[in-house]
């Protein structure tokens, strides 16, 4: 069974936000696996170890991404592959050329996040599986794979589905899926010596036509400023009583007294 | 000139959701003059809500139904629009960024070829020039986008846009059939139903939400009888969901529902980051935490640094004394 997974490297969100000259700044900032494709990651390891795989990471990004790659690696998957990203500026472009990379690559299972921490837009997997005319479950929380068949739990609004579908198909990882390891030091050491393969839209047969954008990012900005939180002061029934006010006030409901 | 506006509404318990009213009326923002705005509904049973729906102005409202869609699956609620899309061949398609909106959309934009701008708060329109705004970052900035070229798929946050306010006009009811996609490579083999009993968390104009300091599944009682007298709705962080004292249906954050009511009570959450995407944009932020120093404090817009179990039960006694005063 040949299982690949799609993986972003992400800004820690944990991180504090600044804005330097309009942009974010990202000077010393820590950066990681998005959660959600680490939980993609350890699924894929775990298929591989309980029924036997192989597993391919791929990255769209620069060459910093080859970090998480590698950390990816020393998780347990076999091999690693790092698209260029530099001329992909939307969802749009990143997912075609990982359609383009994944169109000549074979594979059962398709495991990716469920959306990304830092941009957070919940495109690029589904687009993938639209483009390759593959089904595609969305946020699940358990993956069984019998044969060429998997039968998953996702949550819709609360209602809890379980969905059967034919392999190959995409699936997306939400918190709960599973608990991702850290990589072990043997695992750490193997991953130095694991493939790593660095593609380009060359490569791919893409042209700068074919991943113009769509979309544009024309400004960045902090949230207002909330007023400095008013602690409330008193005893609890004053405090109780001051709050019932501010809420009722807040609810259209003020005349209440 | 015009512009031709596809809706994909949504209904709930054969309800018309609030969201599909607030994606009709950035439709309607968007259309422009003499645009052309047609909505869709897919379910099992869509009647009750297509009546709701055609309440309000538009060229039609199309019905796709069949018993395969009553629970949300990509491949089949893809087949059902999928024809209504290419038959109107939309200039713009707006979803709500809900479970299924959010779902659907990308497999939208892929099959339009189009760019999608996800999780909109606000759209600014200055004659021809458009511009999108959301959060990023679980809510620590925004940023605004702008579409290149057509065609324009975008997703829009529950409560943050004004819902469409053109009632009783008496737009045509279309039906049509649906035709499932050969072959059927998925489907929703079981359906588990939680949290019905309790109202629409995304829809609710008052939260009160517990975390991990609620302690026990009977510790939240006190926080439902707050919500209840508020006619609000119950919230949950992941930690008090996590330790079994409620359902998950009830999680509010990145992993959960994304909330932004008028007002927002947090009692005994910490407002861990990821807890904070979800709630974030709410307009008022209250927090009940016995820590001076959680984190929930930054955000909240008042703060009461005590005891829940002693503030909350006093403070639903003060709600029920002020609005029965108001009432009688
Ligand atoms: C600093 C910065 C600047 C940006 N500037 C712009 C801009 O100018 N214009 C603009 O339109 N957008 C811009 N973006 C957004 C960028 O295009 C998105 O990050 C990208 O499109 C991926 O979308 P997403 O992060 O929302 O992923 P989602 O769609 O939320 O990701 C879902 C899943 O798809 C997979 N996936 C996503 N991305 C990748 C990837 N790169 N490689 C492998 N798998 C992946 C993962 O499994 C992920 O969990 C910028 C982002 C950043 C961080
Ligand atoms: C990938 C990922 C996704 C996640 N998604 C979500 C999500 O969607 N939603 C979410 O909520 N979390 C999410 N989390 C978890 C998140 O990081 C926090 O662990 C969680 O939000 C903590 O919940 P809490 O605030 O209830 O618990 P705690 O952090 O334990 O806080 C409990 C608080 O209660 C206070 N307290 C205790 N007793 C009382 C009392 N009697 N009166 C008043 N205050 C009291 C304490 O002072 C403390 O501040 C996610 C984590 C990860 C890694």
């Amino acid at each position: 069974m040949n299982v690949i997974v799609l993986m972003k490297q992400t800004f820690d969100t944990e991180e504090r936000i600044r804005l330097v000259d309009g942009q974010i700044a990202e000077d010393g900032v820590k950066w990681i696996i998005n959660p959600y494709d680490e939980y993609a990651v350890e699924e894929a390891v775990r298929l591989k170890e309980q029924q036997g795989a192989s597993v391919t990471v791929v990255s769209v990004g620069n060459e910093d991404v080859a970090q998480a790659l590698r950390t990816a690696l020393a998780m347990g998957a076999d091999e690693a592959v790092l698209i260029d990203g530099t001329d992909l500026h939307d969802e749009r472009a990143i997912a075609k050329a990982l359609s383009a990379y994944l169109a000549k690559t074979p594979f059962d299972v398709l495991l990716a996040g469920n959306f990304s921490i830092d941009n957070g837009a919940g495109q690029v997997a589904i687009r993938v599986a639209h483009q390759l005319g593959l089904p595609h479950v969305a946020a699940i929380t358990k993956l069984a794979i019998d044969g060429g068949k998997a039968t998953c739990v996702r949550e819709v609004d609360g209602d809890v589905q379980t969905v059967e579908v034919q392999l190959p198909a995409l699936f997306t990882a939400q918190q709960g899926l599973n608990e991702p390891r850290y990589p072990s030091l043997p695992g750490i050491m193997k991953a130095k010596k694991k493939p790593l393969t660095n593609v380009t839209l060359g490569d791919l047969g893409l042209s700068a036509d074919d991943v113009a954008p769509r979309v544009a990012r024309i400004d960045l900005s902090l949230p207002p400023k909330r007023q400095a939180g008013q602690r409330l002061s008193g005893d609890v029934e004053a405090q109780a009583e001051q709050l019932a006010d501010i809420i009722l006030q807040a609810t259209g409901q003020a005349g209440a007294r | 000139m015009g512009k031709t506006v596809l809706v994909i509404a949504e209904q709930k318990d054969q309800k018309l959701r609030q969201v599909s009213l607030e994606a009709l009326a950035a439709a309607r923002q968007l259309a422009g003059d003499g645009g052309n705005i047609v909505s869709v509904l897919v379910g099992d049973n869509v009647d009750a809500a297509a009546q709701q729906l055609a309440d309000h102005e538009q060229s039609q409202v199309v019905c796709v139904a069949a018993d395969i869609l009553v629970s949300y699956e990509a491949e089949h609620y893809f087949a059902a629009v999928q024809p209504v899309i290419d038959e109107v061949k939309p200039d713009i398609v707006i979803l709500p960024h809900t479970a299924s909106g959010r779902d659907l959309a990308p497999k939208i934009a892929c099959h339009l070829d189009a760019g999608q701008i996800s999780d909109v708060v606000a759209i600014e329109a200055v004659g021809e020039d458009v511009t999108f705004k959301r959060p990023i970052y679980a809510g620590k900035a925004f940023e605004t986008k702008r579409f290149l070229t057509g065609p324009w798929v975008v997703t829009i946050r529950p409560n943050n846009l004004q819902a469409d306010a053109t009632n009783g006009a008496a737009a045509p009811i279309v039906k049509r059939t649906y035709t499932e996609p050969t072959p059927m490579r998925s489907q929703v083999v079981d359906v588990q139903r939680k949290g019905s009993d309790t109202r629409d968390l995304t829809e609710a104009k008052v939260v009160v939400s517990g975390g991990r300091g609620v302690r026990s599944a009977d510790g939240f009682a006190p926080l439902a009888e707050l919500a209840e007298v508020l006619d609000g709705a119950l919230g949950a962080s992941r930690a008090a969901c996590d330790a079994g004292y409620c359902d998950y249906s009830l999680q509010i954050g990145q992993t959960g529902k994304v909330v932004t009511p008028d007002v927002y009570i947090a009692c005994g959450i910490s407002g861990a980051i990821q807890h904070l995407a979800g709630m974030s944009q709410s307009k008022l932020i209250i927090a009940i935490n016995k820590d001076g120093e959680a984190p929930i404090f930054d955000i909240a817009d008042y703060g009461v640094v005590g005891d829940l179990f002693e503030i909350v039960p006093k403070l639903t006694e003060k709600l029920r004394e002020k609005i029965t005063a108001v009432r009688s």
